[in-house]
């Protein structure tokens, strides 16, 4: 690709049925398009769902993902803004043996907190711009965590 | 009323206004089957193979312009029916094909015949359904019927699982869509429109560059008006031949791969390209950064997502072309005819200086010559089907194509075999024309089997083998590109066309002269059966002029000047 390729949030408001999530992946793999994270859960008191696709492309690129995706039968409604409030949830396992009170200050400045403590681990987790979610990642690295998972980032346009 | 899930399929088909369905038992099929038994609605045309029946079906949509319907098994049934519906998919041709599914019991077991047939058919279809339940069966099938046929058409898929079939339930027919999440646009926006109209004012060699879209929309009464007010020249795609007469003064030609010497130097000079229903295919343009490189560029489309997906768009128009035409022709008045004379001129000069020809100068018929022929005895009286390769870019070039839905061939996909099951559907669905089909020695054998359905069923299709023992396309690239290499393209070893027809109770003729090849279309056409004619071709014929994969549409090889009788 030559063109500049940027990341763009791009939400999915789709019927709740049987296989639609496979409709949309199968699009972008199809089409060649990027993931690189995808949530979906549905919308309370109605029959649709919302994703929340983060991807990146060029401009045109772009523009062709949110036709095809408007083209399905069960899209309602595909957003593409960049004005959007945009989330994501962290939760990072750290040996008990590590600074717990390094750790929790960390974490208080990224939203969040120590969540769950075990034997020998204890689970923080954290909630933020996805891009905070990053140096967050990057700084809790000298505590030595075992294990990472990302949720994905979830979006509204303001 | 209380019926069962095949008998709602039976219902539903009626109430569409089915009157042919293509198809195929099996397993999992089998209770719509005794259902298609006991009714006398529709008729039912068996085909040999299930990717003839939907290529039959494509055929009928084609020549009908109404839905197609194909009916098949699940397993092997289905994965069979996957080349054609990827076929209409690529071409826009809306089809209802409904396949049998093992009981839902079963499904995920890796039961008998049991295969994920949505799973498999989802890329290559407008929408699928999986029918777990017999009460949305009647609701599914009207969806199934109303998005094959509207906004831009396509296939549309219902698989139902045997169990389904067998369920009895309410069926009421009479109902309303509420498709929330689907609304095709169908007028233009009228302040597009004004501005397009401007722009076509202003510019001084602007061209029209119609598309299969324009068939598709029913379109070509209003677009034939279109051109001959404005008197702007016009080149068709592959998919759109037909919606100008052969005569038409304003018609160029055919642009792209294939295209003429003026088509693609007229799409090489405008200064603004006027795009009807057409999707800037890689075929068509060449190398892209060299399309059209100084043209504004107008696009009609009913799919927002074909404009500016290869081509940057000035003046993009969502809606339905018969729609929009009409809403031109209503502003026709600004635009001047007279304005274009030089370009018209120009664009008459390059047809005289490299026109779409080809040269007798072998002892063999040429395959060039067998098309003209087809069109000087048969024209309009016929409807052209093809398979794919040579013969179908030189039937394109060379038939005197005088109306819309005469010409049915698989252009998105390329699908060899597509020609003689398609050339079935169309007779069944046009009987008062003779339906040709082109084909080569490749394609024939894809589905000769159809020859058993055609004289089963009193189909009588005439197939034209252009017979030059080659793979032609492809010995055609390789002896260009490959340095003559012919990697397994020599198809010298061949059947008896003539017995093989005959076998399955067809006639056959082989014809070595261009009396001999006037003869046996006259005999077949008086005959009315299933024919084969064979004709033995020169065996190094190209296609001419050929713009080199990826090259630009105006570097074009092309047909060595010679004296020409």
């Amino acid at each position: 690709m030559t063109e500049n390729s940027e990341r763009r949030v791009i939400s999915v408001i789709v019927v709740n049925e049987a296989s639609v999530l496979s409709r949309i992946t199968n699009l972008f793999s199809g089409r060649g398009y990027n993931i690189t994270s995808l949530t979906v859960a549905p919308i309370p008191d109605s029959k649709y769902s919302r994703l929340t696709i983060v991807t990146s492309g060029s401009v045109r690129v772009i523009e062709q993902i949110t036709k095809q995706l408007h083209k399905l039968i069960p899209v309602l409604r595909v957003y593409e803004h960049a004005d959007l409030v945009e989330k994501e949830m962290a939760m990072v396992k750290f040996p008990i043996t590590e600074n717990l009170s390094d750790i929790n200050t960390l974490c208080e400045a990224y939203n969040g907190k120590i969540v769950n403590v075990g034997e020998n681990v204890v689970i923080a987790m954290v909630t933020d711009e996805p891009k905070r979610v990053d140096h967050f990642l990057g700084a809790i690295k000298r505590y030595n965590p075992k294990e990472i998972v990302r949720s994905g980032a979830v979006a509204l346009e303001r | 009323m209380q019926i069962s899930g095949a008998q709602m399929v039976i219902e539903a088909l009626i109430a569409e206004g089915v009157n042919t369905v293509f198809g195929y038992p099996g397993g999992a099929i089998m209770n719509v089957y005794d259902e298609i038994y006991k009714q006398d609605g529709f008729k039912h045309i068996l085909n040999r193979h299930e990717q003839a029946s939907v290529h039959a079906a494509e055929g009928y949509a084609k020549a009908s312009g109404k839905v197609g319907v194909a009916m098949i098994t699940s397993g092997p049934g289905f994965t069979n029916a996957v080349t054609g519906l990827a076929d209409a998919y690529m071409d826009s041709v809306p089809l209802v094909v409904i396949s049998g599914q093992v009981p839902m019991s079963l499904i995920g077991t890796d039961g008998f015949q049991e295969i994920d047939a949505v799973g498999i058919s989802r890329p290559c279809t407008k929408h699928n359904y999986l029918v777990t339940d017999a009460k949305d069966l009647p609701r599914v099938l009207k969806e199934a019927f109303y998005i094959a046929r509207s906004g831009r058409p396509g296939p549309v898929h219902v698989d139902i699982p045997k169990d389904v079939t067998a369920q009895i339930e309410e069926f009421n027919y009479d109902i309303e869509l509420e498709l929330e999440t689907y609304k095709p646009h169908v007028k233009g926006n009228p302040r597009q429109i004004k501005k397009a109209m401007d722009a076509i004012a202003k510019a001084k060699r602007p061209l029209f560059y119609l598309g299969g879209g324009v068939i598709n929309a029913n379109a070509s009464y209003e677009v034939r008006e279109l051109i001959h007010k404005t008197g702007i020249p016009a080149v068709e795609t592959l998919m759109a031949r037909g919606v100008l007469s052969y005569d038409d003064p304003l018609l160029v030609g055919m642009l792209g791969m294939h295209g003429s010497y003026s088509s693609n130097m007229a799409m090489s000079e405008t200064d603004l390209v006027i795009g009807l229903g057409a999707r800037f295919d890689d075929r068509v343009t060449g190398k892209l950064s060299e399309f059209a490189k100084n043209a504004d560029v107008i696009h009609v489309d009913i799919d927002p997502a074909s404009i500016s997906k290869l081509v940057n768009v000035d003046y993009p128009i969502v809606g339905d072309l018969k729609n929009v035409a009409s809403d031109m022709l209503e502003q026709v008045s600004k635009i001047k005819s007279e304005k274009y004379e030089s370009w018209r001129e120009t664009i008459n000069e390059f047809a005289e200086l490299h026109p779409l020809t080809y040269h007798e100068d072998s002892e063999r018929i040429k395959p060039q010559w067998v098309i003209q022929r087809v069109g000087e005895l048969l024209g309009d009286s016929a409807n052209i089907s093809t398979d794919v390769g040579q013969h179908q870019m030189w039937a394109a070039q060379f038939y005197p194509f005088s109306r819309p839905n005469q010409w049915i061939t698989s252009g998105g996909l390329g699908t060899m075999g597509f020609g003689f099951p398609a050339a079935i559907g169309v007779k069944a669905a046009s009987p008062d024309k003779t339906s040709i089909n082109f084909t080569g020695d490749g394609s024939i054998l894809m589905n000769c089997q159809e020859l058993m359905t055609a004289v089963e069923k009193k189909i009588p299709v005439i197939n034209i083998i252009l017979n030059n023992n080659f793979l032609g396309m492809v010995r055609q690239w390789q002896t260009l590109f490959y340095d003559k290499r012919h990697s397994e393209t020599d198809l010298s070893v061949q059947p008896d066309f003539v017995k093989l027809s005959e076998a399955f109770g067809g006639i056959g003729y082989r014809v070595t002269t261009k009396e001999e090849f006037d003869a046996a279309l006259k005999d077949a056409v008086e005959k009315n059966v299933v024919a084969f004619i064979e004709v033995i071709v020169e065996r190094f014929e190209n296609v001419m002029p050929m713009v080199p994969s990826g090259g630009s549409l105006f570097n074009m090889m092309l047909l060595e000047k010679k004296e020409t009788k």
